[in-house]
C-alpha cells in the first residue's frame, strides 16, 4: 500500500468528505461557479481519455493521464485573477482549461506539434516536461511582479517526485528570501512513474517542508475541489496583499498510468487503485451538488455528453490544423537567425523537396 | 575616458539601467559589495535594492528565476559568480532559458544576459578559471559573448541587453584590470557575431577571443621580427556564433589558419572554426589550420597553470609550423 504521507495521522483539509457531505466551511462560490468547476472537471478527464485513446491509435504522442486528479487541476486554477500567471508540469491540463486556453490548442500539441497561437496574453507557460523547473520560473515571475509593483500572483505547480529535484528546493527557497507573490503546488499523486511517494522524502508531509524554508504550508484534500478551491484562493489572495508565498500540498492519486508507455500493473497493487477510486473527484463533487438541486442524473448525462462532444470536435479542430512546416524549428530557435541557421534551414527544404 | 575592462562594464550596466527601468541586477555578493570584482561597484547604491539585489548561493536559483522574470517582462542580466559553476545552473540555461520562445513558439521569450568571469592565468583554485564556452556549441538557443578589451566590453555588453534572446558574456579576469584604454562615456553599441580585425596581413589568419587576442599580438611581434611574417589576427568577439563570413574572407586571402583559445581543444571554437573553413574555403588552405588551445585535461592547479595556457611562444611554434613551406 502505498503511503502518501509519512506521518498517517496529519489530516488533510477537506471541506467534502468522500461521500460529497459537506464537513468544512463552504467557499465563497456561487452555484453558477460551482457547475462550472464540475464541468471542467469533466472535460479534463474526457480531454485526458480521448488523447490516450487517440495514442494507442497512432494519431496522438506520449500522454499523462490526469484521472483522478481533475479536482487539484480545476481548484488551483479556478481562483486566478486574469493578471496572474500559471506554470504548470504536465498533469493538471484541466487546468490551462479553466484560463481560457482553447481545448484544441492544446490538443493540437499531443499531434505531436507546438501550437504556433499560444495564447500568450492568459499568463499560462506551456507545459513542462523538464521536471521542477517551472516551480523556480513561478517564483522569478511573481518576484517580478514584486519589483514591477504589480498586483499579480504566481502559481508554479509539480508532483511529489518534483520535490526531490534541487530546482524544488531552490525554488522554495528563493519564494521564503524574496517572501515573492507566489503559491507554489505540491499535487501528490503517490507516484513517481513506478516509486512511491514514501521513496521520494522522509518529511512527514511534503507540506511541512514549507517549514525548513520559513513558508507556511497548507495540507489538503487533493481530491475535494471546494478544499482545493478554498486553500488556493486564500494563498493566492495572501500572496496578492503583499503577506508572501505558500506551500500546498495536494493529496490525490493517479489513478492511471504514469504515462501512455507506462505498465503500473507492474509495480503497484490493484487494491490500492481501487480503494483510492472510491475517493474520486468527480464523484464526490457530482453527489455534493446533486443533494443541492443542482444536478440530477440527466443533466449529468448531458453535461457528460457535452464535454464529450467539444472534446471530438476540440480533436477535429487540431486534426484538421495544418501541421507545422518541416522547417519550422528553425523559427523559433532565436529571433534573428543568421546566415549559418539560413544555409542550414535552405538545406532542410531542398531535402524535402528532394525527399530524401 | 581611459578605462578598464572593470570600469567599461560597470559604465555599461549602469547606463542600462538609466535608460530602461526593466533592467535589474542579481547575483551572489553583487550589492552592497559590488561583486567580487567589483563589476557592480555602487550600482546598489546608486539605483536601490530592488533593482540591484544579492541571491542565495544558487547558481540554479539565479537563472531559474531570472528566467521567470525575463518571461514577465523584465531584463535581468544575471550575474554567475565564475563561469566553471555556470555547470550548476545549465539545465536552466540550456532546457529553459535557451528555449522558452522555442517551446512556446514564440509566445514567450528570455531576453536573458548571464555574465560570468572566466580565464586563467591569475591562481584561482580548482574551477574558477575554466572556459566554457564550447560546451555552449551545443546548447542551440544560447549566444555567447567574449570581449577582449574595455571598449568592445562596453559595447558588446549594451547588445547582449538589447538581444531578444538569452545571452552569455564571459569576462576575463585577467583581462578586467590589466590595461585600459580610451572608452566613451556615453552609451553605445556593437553588434554581437561580428568579429573584428585587429591587424591586417596577408601570410596566416590568426583566429582568437579573450585574453588569447593579446596573446596573438605578442606571438605576432615576434614573427614579425624573426620570420617577417604579415600576420592577421581576427577578434571573433562573439564565439557563438561565429562570423562565418570574416572566417572564411581571411583564410581565401592568406590560405592558412591557426585559432587561439585556452578552452580545452576537443570540440571547442577551434573546432567549429576548422569545421567552418573545412565546409567554405578548404581549396584556399596551403596548410592544416592550427590549433593553440588548453589540454584535453581539467584545468590545472595554479602552480602548474602557465604550461597549460597558450602562450606567445605556442603560437609562435604554431605560426612557424603554418609557415613551413
Amino acid at each position: 500500500m502505498t503511503i502518501q504521507q509519512v506521518d498517517p495521522g496529519l489530516v488533510p483539509y477537506q471541506v467534502l468528505d468522500v461521500e460529497g457531505n459537506l464537513v468544512g466551511a463552504m467557499p465563497d462560490l456561487s452555484a453558477e461557479r460551482m457547475l462550472s468547476l464540475y464541468r471542467f472537471m469533466q472535460l479534463g478527464r474526457a480531454f485526458s481519455n480521448k488523447i490516450i485513446a487517440l495514442q494507442r491509435q497512432g494519431r496522438a504522442t506520449t500522454f499523462g493521464s490526469l484521472v483522478g486528479q481533475e479536482a487539484t487541476a480545476v481548484g488551483l486554477s479556478a481562483p486566478l485573477q486574469p493578471q496572474d500567471w500559471l506554470a504548470t508540469s504536465y498533469r493538471e491540463i484541466a487546468s490551462l482549461f479553466v484560463r481560457g486556453v482553447p481545448v484544441p490548442t492544446v490538443a493540437y500539441s499531443f499531434r505531436g506539434f507546438t501550437a504556433e497561437n499560444w495564447p500568450g496574453e492568459l499568463r499560462c507557460l506551456p507545459i513542462q516536461v523538464v521536471i521542477g523547473t517551472q516551480m523556480l520560473h513561478a517564483v522569478g515571475l511573481a518576484m517580478a511582479a514584486k519589483i514591477a509593483g504589480d498586483p499579480v500572483v504566481a502559481v508554479g505547480v509539480c508532483g511529489d517526485g518534483a520535490t526531490s529535484e534541487g530546482d524544488f528546493n531552490e525554488a522554495l527557497n528563493f519564494a521564503g528570501v524574496y517572501q515573492a507573490p507566489v503559491v507554489l503546488v505540491v499535487q501528490n499523486n503517490g507516484w513517481a512513474i513506478s516509486v512511491p511517494r514514501h521513496k521520494q522524502s522522509a518529511a512527514p508531509t511534503l507540506a511541512a517542508r514549507g517549514a525548513g524554508f520559513g513558508l507556511p504550508s497548507e495540507y489538503v484534500d487533493g481530491n475535494d475541489v471546494l478544499a482545493v478551491y478554498d486553500v488556493m484562493q486564500k494563498a493566492v489572495e495572501r500572496a496578492r496583499s503583499g503577506q508572501g508565498p505558500t506551500l500546498v500540498e495536494t493529496l490525490t492519486y493517479r489513478i492511471g498510468a504514469h504515462t501512455t508507455a507506462d505498465d503500473p500493473t507492474r509495480y503497484r497493487d490493484p487494491v490500492e487503485v481501487e480503494a483510492w477510486r472510491t475517493k474520486d473527484p468527480i464523484a464526490r463533487f457530482q453527489k455534493f451538488l446533486a443533494r443541492r438541486d443542482l444536478l440530477n442524473e440527466e443533466r449529468i448525462r448531458q453535461i457528460v455528453e457535452e464535454v464529450e462532444e467539444e472534446v471530438n470536435e476540440a480533436i477535429q479542430v487540431a486534426e484538421a490544423m495544418p501541421p507545422m512546416a518541416p522547417d519550422s524549428f528553425f523559427d523559433y530557435t532565436m529571433a534573428n537567425l543568421p546566415p549559418r541557421w539560413q544555409e542550414q534551414r535552405a538545406d532542410l527544404l531542398r531535402y524535402v523537396e528532394r525527399k530524401g | 575616458m581611459q578605462m578598464t575592462m572593470i570600469e567599461a562594464l560597470n559604465s555599461a550596466l549602469a547606463l542600462e539601467m538609466e535608460r530602461d527601468q526593466r533592467v535589474i541586477l542579481l547575483g551572489q555578493d553583487i550589492g552592497k559589495n559590488g561583486g567580487v570584482f567589483r563589476v557592480t561597484e555602487h550600482l546598489q547604491q546608486k539605483f536601490g535594492e530592488e533593482r540591484v539585489f544579492d541571491t542565495p548561493l544558487s547558481e540554479s536559483g539565479i537563472i531559474g528565476s531570472s528566467v521567470g522574470m525575463a518571461i514577465y517582462g523584465l531584463r535581468p542580466i544575471a550575474e554567475i559568480q565564475f563561469a566553471g559553476f555556470l555547470f550548476l545552473c545549465m539545465n536552466q540555461l540550456v532546457s529553459q532559458a535557451a528555449r522558452i520562445r522555442f517551446r512556446s513558439a514564440g509566445a514567450y521569450t528570455c531576453p536573458l544576459v548571464v555574465r560570468a568571469p572566466y580565464g586563467g592565468g591569475v591562481r584561482t583554485p580548482e574551477l574558477h578559471s575554466d572556459s566554457l564556452e564550447g560546451v555552449f556549441l551545443q546548447t542551440p538557443g544560447l549566444k555567447v559573448v567574449i570581449p577582449s578589451n574595455p571598449y568592445d566590453a562596453k559595447g558588446l555588453l549594451a547588445s547582449a541587453v538589447a538581444d531578444p534572446d538569452p545571452v552569455l558574456f564571459l569576462e576575463n579576469i585577467k583581462l578586467y584590470r590589466s590595461f585600459r584604454q580610451e572608452t566613451p562615456e556615453e552609451h553605445y553599441s556593437i553588434p554581437l557575431g561580428k568579429a573584428k580585425t585587429v591587424q591586417e596581413g596577408t601570410d596566416v589568419s590568426v583566429f582568437a577571443y579573450g585574453a588569447m587576442v593579446n596573446v596573438a599580438l605578442e606571438a605576432v611581434k615576434l614573427a614579425q621580427q624573426e620570420m617577417g611574417t604579415s600576420v592577421e589576427i581576427i577578434d571573433l568577439r562573439t564565439a557563438w556564433p561565429l562570423d562565418e563570413q570574416a572566417i572564411v574572407n581571411s583564410v581565401e586571402k592568406t590560405g592558412r589558419a591557426i585559432v587561439v583559445h585556452e578552452a580545452p581543444r576537443a570540440g571547442g571554437i577551434g573546432a567549429e572554426v576548422t569545421a567552418i573553413i573545412n565546409e567554405h574555403c578548404l581549396y584556399s588552405l596551403l596548410k592544416p589550420v592550427e590549433r593553440v588551445t588548453g589540454y584535453d585535461t581539467p584545468y590545472p592547479v595554479p602552480g602548474l597553470e602557465d604550461y597549460y595556457l597558450p602562450t606567445p611562444a605556442k603560437v609562435l611554434t604554431a605560426l612557424k609550423q603554418v609557415m613551413e613551406p
